[in-house]
């Protein structure tokens, strides 16, 4: 497979932009939530201070070898699913069926904290895992139902293919699947981690979940990883029903650069209604989670599915 | 004073000699930088004291904007808050949530209880000098002290951390032999404590 220039450098480049994005977005979040309180806040760059940080700290406990495996299978696994995500309509590694693919990379890094949290053997971590563990069995049955309904909308099963059909002007599909939108924003709540859908991560509750035992560089790493999922999550929103960001036509570097900035600023007002809606939700308990995500979002999805079916058949 | 008590040289408030540090190079400069900037808390608010925090960290005085916020766990945060008295019965919870740290960690004494247990001076059941039993870098005088004496001992350890001066954790590591005397005149450790001596990296 030979790769063009532009390959090389996103190969690159994507992992860094999403950490360098993924920190500011979080800057961002936590300035705006500051002024949602009447605060002052910290600022912007605060998130990358604190990961300087904790990876200058001198100390850093482990407990077995399989908790130094599962923060660096965290990371891995998120810069795995980068490459899968087009940023401002350019993907790394497009092929037909590279949805398949993401929506499985997708669970590896969370897996990946759950075998080095596992390895800690903190009782409080194991209740961060499984709570972790039931709400993503709660927000993947719509989330499955919304990529199907995708799929069958622009009849492929490639991001990059599904990023150049909503090209051209009021042509994204959050004008012609709406209900679909709808249930991915919601399903995107709890794979974003917040609230009412924060139990895995309940510092009051459960004294931080999964985290609990990660101190120094462990901890830096889960930082790294929570950042750089934020932009694959809001990212993968903005690529299947905001058009990915693809404003400016052609293949040159200006037009490149310039959607990526779109697609940056998409995803960042994606992550900013996600951090709203946190701002004014409690915490929903493990059973109304559940009771929600298989009712109204299922319901949403069910019928954006039976929307593009049965236009796909001819009835509208 | 017995024989195994370290003597000579500056002595700190409990007659402790003051380490002559290492000179740092610029990466460690860079991250003591960082840690004076980010500084995450764990509260032991058995005391009186936690009543002073809301205010603190809320929109009143919004600790959060020099990178000063809580934390869920010992092992995540950088600086030890005790507000007020400690009894006996809790220091030993103190002392092995201070050892669960993650060096390089602070101790913040707030309140005239930890100075010298205050208003409970006489009581049988206080530990009366905090610093006798774990390094404390800065005490907070008054009963109770103001978000602003708060403020003014978080600005003060921010400049002891970038000059390299907050070392608690290094004194602690360095005179164990010390603290461990006085702790043991107060509890027994159980067999499900780690007994080994701790080690300076």
């Amino acid at each position: 497979m030979a790769w063009s220039a532009t390959t090389w450098v996103m190969i690159f480049l994507a992992p860094l932009l999403a950490f360098f994005l993924g920190h500011l977005f979080l800057g961002i979040s936590r300035k705006y939530t500051a002024r949602m309180h009447r605060r002052v806040g910290p600022p912007v760059v605060q998130q990358f201070i604190d990961v300087m940080k904790l990876f200058g700290k001198r100390e850093s406990t482990t407990h077995s070898w399989v908790q130094d495996m599962g923060a660096l299978f965290a990371v891995i696994g998120v810069v795995a699913s980068i490459l899968f995500i087009p940023i401002g309509g350019q993907a790394v590694l497009a092929f037909q069926g590279d949805i398949i693919v993401l929506a499985y990379l997708l669970v590896i890094a969370p897996l990946g904290m759950a075998l080095g949290t596992g390895a800690t053997g903190n009782p409080n971590s194991a209740i961060g895992v499984s709570r972790g563990l039931m709400l993503m069995m709660g927000y993947e049955l719509p989330f499955a139902m919304v990529i199907v309904a995708v799929v069958l909308h622009y009849d492929t099963a490639s991001i990059s293919e599904i990023v150049k059909a909503q090209e051209g002007a009021f042509n994204w599909a959050i004008l012609a699947l709406p209900l679909s939108a709808i249930a991915a924003d919601l399903a995107l709540q709890g794979m974003l981690g917040e609230k009412p859908f924060d139990q895995p991560v309940a510092p009051a509750e459960i004294a931080s979940g999964p985290m609990v035992e990660f101190g120094g560089k462990y901890l830096g790493m889960l930082m790294i990883w929570h950042a750089m999922s934020i932009v694959v999550e809001a990212g993968l929103f903005v690529d299947l029903f905001l058009g990915g960001g693809v404003i400016f036509p052609g293949g040159s570097v200006w037009a490149l650069i310039g959607n990526i900035l779109i697609w940056s600023i998409l995803a960042l007002v994606m992550w900013l209604i996600s951090v709203s809606i946190n701002n004014v939700f409690g915490r929903f308990k493990m059973g109304q989670a559940l009771n929600f995500y298989w009712g109204v979002p299922t319901l949403l999805a069910l019928l954006g599915l039976g929307y593009v079916v049965l236009s796909n058949v001819g009835v509208f | 004073m017995s024989d195994d008590e370290p003597k000579g040289g500056l002595l700190d408030q409990n007659g402790i000699p003051i380490t002559n540090l290492p000179k740092r190079g610029f990466v460690r400069r860079v991250a003591d930088w960082a840690s004076a900037k980010s500084m995450w808390l764990l509260w032991y608010c058995t005391g009186c004291g936690a009543v002073e925090l809301p205010p603190s960290f809320t929109s009143r005085y919004d600790m959060e904007r020099y990178g000063i916020g809580p934390m869920a766990t010992p092992r995540q945060a950088d600086i030890f808050l005790i507000t007020g008295y400690l009894s006996v019965k809790t220091l030993k919870r103190v002392v092995r949530s201070y050892e669960q740290m993650q060096d390089p960690k602070y101790v913040l004494g707030h309140g005239s209880c930890t100075i010298d247990g205050g208003m409970y001076w006489d009581s049988y059941a206080t530990i009366k000098d905090v610093g006798l039993y774990i390094p404390v870098d800065i005490y907070i005088a008054g009963c109770m002290p103001r978000p602003e004496a708060i403020f003014h001992a978080f600005e003060k350890l921010q400049s002891m951390i970038k000059a390299g001066e907050a070392n608690g954790w290094r004194r602690y590591k360095e005179n164990y032999q010390y603290y461990r005397k006085n702790q043991d005149k107060v509890f027994k450790r159980g067999p499900d404590w780690a007994l080994e001596e701790p080690v300076l990296k």
